[in-house]
């Protein structure tokens, strides 16, 4: 037993710093945690995907996607959105550089470049409506509606979060590791982006 | 992250201040709740021990629900031409019945053992996130109250626990039953996978020095790969239920016929949760036996890295297999032929790990306790549960016995048998260690062969009305059509029913035996009352709030035996004779108890946050302005929770810290 009670002297090798505390992976339990819920949101978008696959061509003849799709606009749009996960790494870049001031710029850059991203696919809704394309109106509809819509809101919460991480590090209210903290919205931020390229090439691109 | 301890006196004096910054609020919601007792010490509480007790008790609850739904069903079929339910009532019942003990019963006491004891077999003070893991409790709580008030509101779902579409849509169930199902389950999935996230973290990152992965504790490995099987497959179900809820509420057209919907669409998004699901239903049982068993044997765990890689491969494998459950639904040849053969791939993992059991008693000193016959009894009725299983893993042979009361025989002895024997197992073993009380073992023998032979006498005769034909789902069975002699439906429907009573009288038993045990007066558990093995007997009963005064170093798997036996054995060899006892070894734990423990405080948030949802579920059913609310309470809970101080600031407590000089303070993401 004695060369427990030496160890235990110094249980478990805390640095002082807020976030770095021992973990047996080395990984801090808030990357981890983020990591686990981006793996099950995966298979959230999976499901909403293989549902919107199966129902893409189930309409009526005149409003399909080859009738609506407005694909400048909705290629604009996603450019817009790509470019926000730029400002996001210039932002975690700023911030492990501890440079908060750029930091709370660059992610506000970002909630602007996603709510120009919400704003064009909110027009983009209000136009397929005119059109005729309602919730209810066909399967292709009901799905369509049902798979942009959730990652439109999940954006609307990035946009949330980002902008109530810029106002509680300048009221100095965010506990802990900083930079960690910038950098776990971002991996929420990047995970969005990266649906978004898999539903703009699934639903878009490729012609039904 | 969750628990903090302050490095000892040397790095930093007891006296400074937390080196962040501490908000200092005017608003009194944004201090922390510091009650360590009463029933605030409860409502706001971020221990995960009280949080296991609180699963514990509420998943008993249920399951007593569960059970009246069972014996009304049993009531309806004991005889021909049943007039206690209504065709209605009855699909409402089994609907419940299947719901309540699924989501609300076996998935929260597994959630309630592993809350509270893989904490403490990996050697931590708490899980990683303290307030997520109290959120998920209350998140939990409200779901299940929210889905039984269908009850009084109209009635409740009456799909099945399957919901298949488009039977599923408001045509077919005009009620509200199926809306509160789908609102109800979306908010008990979130706290699942809540849950699975923060233990996940916990076993993964938060394990004492030198706890490898292979010398973690059999119960917590069995829990690790539930939560990686609940982290994917609830998102899965959560799909099928949001579709489900778009289709009722807001007329979507997901599964409208006439639309031109696919019906399988929701077969396979439901059986693609449901499959894994089933092993989330039974893994936590298996690790509860893997360790009665080595305890009651006096031996370790027979190939002990087989039972983890071979609980790891079913939870592989369970994703493969999901639509033997549609082996009826025609999806042709090649399907059928890959599940088919998949689904008997399974059983290989699983009798690896039953042979595994039975060459861990091989041999062994057996001691046969209430907690061991439980083991002992799983291992026998989860076999023949997966024997039928294998039966109808043949195609053609479960186009036979489809929706025939075969198939309602072999998933009660595999979750009867396996699940729950495993949990009453759990119950017995870990009583002393939570309560610091022994269960009485004269009554828990009554308990454990009332509930064999009932559960024999339940579920076996469905094996032989099954195969005779009679169809699961149906409210009642005539006379007329029972059949003759051996086979004569109405004898087995009457021995079935027969057996749930003295299931019931078992189950009763238990909830006696309790109440005995805690009479005033009845002597205290001793320390370490089976002679235990793994590192939650390394602390008091019960355990005190920090678990720990030290945090253990682990050399071995089976850590707090091999610090109780040395092994003398030459030449290979092992022979072990005892060199401690477990009050010696925590008398040295005490002696060198950490200077400075730092819990999590309590918080009010969590219980705020996890109301807003059920609130928010009647929003959706009833009215736009109780959504308005639940959204309200919603985002007040979110930003309470983030800018809630993460520590109680120390005049907030009353005189003295209670032991030890122990300040409270918390984390920053809790």
């Amino acid at each position: 037993m004695a060369d427990t009670a030496v160890l235990a002297d110094a249980p478990a090798d805390h640095g002082d710093a807020h976030g770095e505390h021992h973990s047996s992976t080395g990984l801090s339990n808030n990357k981890l945690a983020m990591w686990l819920f981006l793996g099950s949101e995966c298979l959230l978008f999976g499901g909403l995907i293989s549902t919107y696959m199966l129902y893409r061509g189930r309409h009526s003849e005149n409003l399909g996607p080859d009738q609506l799709w407005d694909i400048p606009f909705t290629s604009a749009s996603s450019f817009v959105l790509l470019m926000s996960s730029l400002t996001m790494v210039l932002a975690v870049s700023s911030a492990h550089r501890r440079n908060l001031r750029n930091a709370k710029i660059w992610l506000a850059v970002t909630a602007t470049l996603g709510s120009l991203f919400v704003a064009g696919q909110v027009y983009e809704f209000t136009t397929f409506y005119r059109e005729g394309l309602g919730f209810t109106t066909s399967l292709f509809s009901s799905s369509f509606y049902t798979l942009t819509g959730f990652h439109g809101v999940h954006v609307t919460v990035g946009i949330i979060m980002l902008l109530s991480l810029v106002a509680m590090l300048s009221k100095q209210r965010v506990h802990g590791d900083k930079a960690e903290t910038v950098e776990m919205v971002g991996l929420y931020w990047h995970f969005v982006d990266v649906v978004w390229i898999l539903i703009f090439t699934l639903v878009y691109l490729i012609p039904a | 992250m969750a628990i903090i301890e302050r490095p000892t006196e040397t790095l930093v004096p007891a006296t400074a201040t937390p080196a962040y910054v501490t908000p200092d609020s005017g608003l009194g919601v944004f201090r922390r709740p510091v009650q360590s007792e009463g029933w605030k010490s409860w409502l706001f509480t971020v221990d995960h021990k009280k949080l296991g007790i609180m699963y514990g008790v509420t998943a008993m609850a249920f399951f007593v629900i569960g059970g009246i739904e069972a014996m009304l069903i049993r009531a309806q079929l004991a005889g021909p031409d049943g007039t206690i339910l209504s065709a209605d009532k009855y699909n409402q019942m089994f609907t419940m019945h299947a719901t309540t003990m699924v989501f609300l019963f076996v998935m929260p006491m597994a959630a309630a053992f592993a809350n509270y004891m893989v904490p403490l077999q990996v050697g931590a003070r708490d899980v990683a996130f303290p307030r997520i893991n109290a959120f998920g409790f209350w998140a939990f709580l409200f779901g299940g109250i929210f889905i039984n008030t269908s009850w009084i509101l109209g009635g409740a779902a009456d799909g099945g626990w399957f919901m298949y579409a488009p039977n599923s849509s408001v045509t077919f169930s005009p009620t509200n039953g199926i809306d509160f199902w789908v609102l109800g389950l979306l908010i008990t999935g979130i706290a699942s996978q809540t849950g699975a996230i923060n233990l996940i973290v916990t076993a993964l990152n938060m394990r004492a020095p030198g706890m490898s992965l292979m010398r973690m504790p059999i119960f917590t490995w069995m829990i690790l790969v539930v939560q990686f099987l609940l982290v994917f497959a609830i998102p899965v179900i959560t799909v099928a239920l949001v579709l489900l809820m778009f289709q009722r509420q807001f007329d979507a057209t997901f599964f409208s016929v006439e639309f031109g919907a696919d019906p399988l669409l929701w077969q396979h998004l439901f059986w693609i949760f449901g499959h894994p699901e089933v092993y989330i239903l039974v893994l936590p049982a298996f690790g509860i036996v893997s360790e009665v068993l080595p305890v009651f044997s006096k031996k370790p765990l027979f190939g002990y890295p087989f039972v983890v890689f071979s609980g790891a491969a079913i939870g592989f494998v369970g994703w493969g297999v999901w639509a033997h459950h549609m082996f009826a639904s025609g999806l042709g040849p090649v399907s059928v032929a890959v599940f088919s053969v998949a689904t008997m791939a399974i059983a290989v993992p699983t009798g690896v790990k039953i042979i595994n059991w039975t060459l861990t008693m091989w041999g062994g000193k057996l001691r046969f306790t209430t907690a061991m016959l439980f083991s002992v009894g799983l291992i026998i009725q989860f076999t023949i549960g997966g024997l039928s299983g294998v039966t109808h893993s043949v195609a053609p042979s479960d186009t036979q016995q489809t929706d025939t009361y075969y198939i309602v025989a072999h998933f009660h002895y595999v979750l009867f048998g396996g699940a729950i024997l495993g949990i009453f197992s759990g119950l017995y073993y870990w009583w002393p260690k939570v309560f610091g009380k022994l269960l009485n073992e004269t009554l828990g023998k009554g308990n454990f062969w009332l509930m064999i032979i009932g559960m024999n006498l339940t579920f076996g005769p469905m094996h032989i009305i099954g195969l005779q034909g009679q169809p699961r789902r149906m409210y009642r069975w005539t006379e007329a059509r029972a059949g003759e002699g051996f086979f004569n439906l109405g004898f087995w429907n009457l021995v079935s029913s027969i057996g749930t009573l003295i299931l019931a009288i078992g189950v009763l038993l238990f909830f006696i035996n309790v109440w005995v045990s805690h009479r005033k007066g009845t002597v205290a558990s001793p320390l370490d009352p089976w002679d235990a093995r793994s590192l939650e007997w390394l602390t008091s009963n019960p355990p005190k709030e920090h678990n720990f005064d030290r945090l253990p170093t682990v050399h071995a798997l089976d850590e707090v035996f091999h610090r109780k036996y040395e092994d003398v054995g030459t030449d290979g060899h092992h022979e072990y004779k005892q060199v401690a006892t477990t009050e010696e070894l925590l008398a040295i734990e005490e002696a060198n108890a950490d200077a400075h423990i730092h819990m999590p405080s309590p918080s009010y948030w969590p219980i705020v946050l996890a109301f807003s949802l059920p609130i928010l579920a009647y929003g959706v059913i009833y009215n736009l302005v109780l959504m308005v609310v639940g959204a309200a309470i919603l985002v007040l809970g979110m930003y309470g929770w983030a800018l809630e101080p993460s520590t109680a600031p120390e005049t907030d407590f009353d005189q003295s810290p209670p032991s030890g000089g122990s300040e409270l303070e918390v984390a920053s993401h809790g």
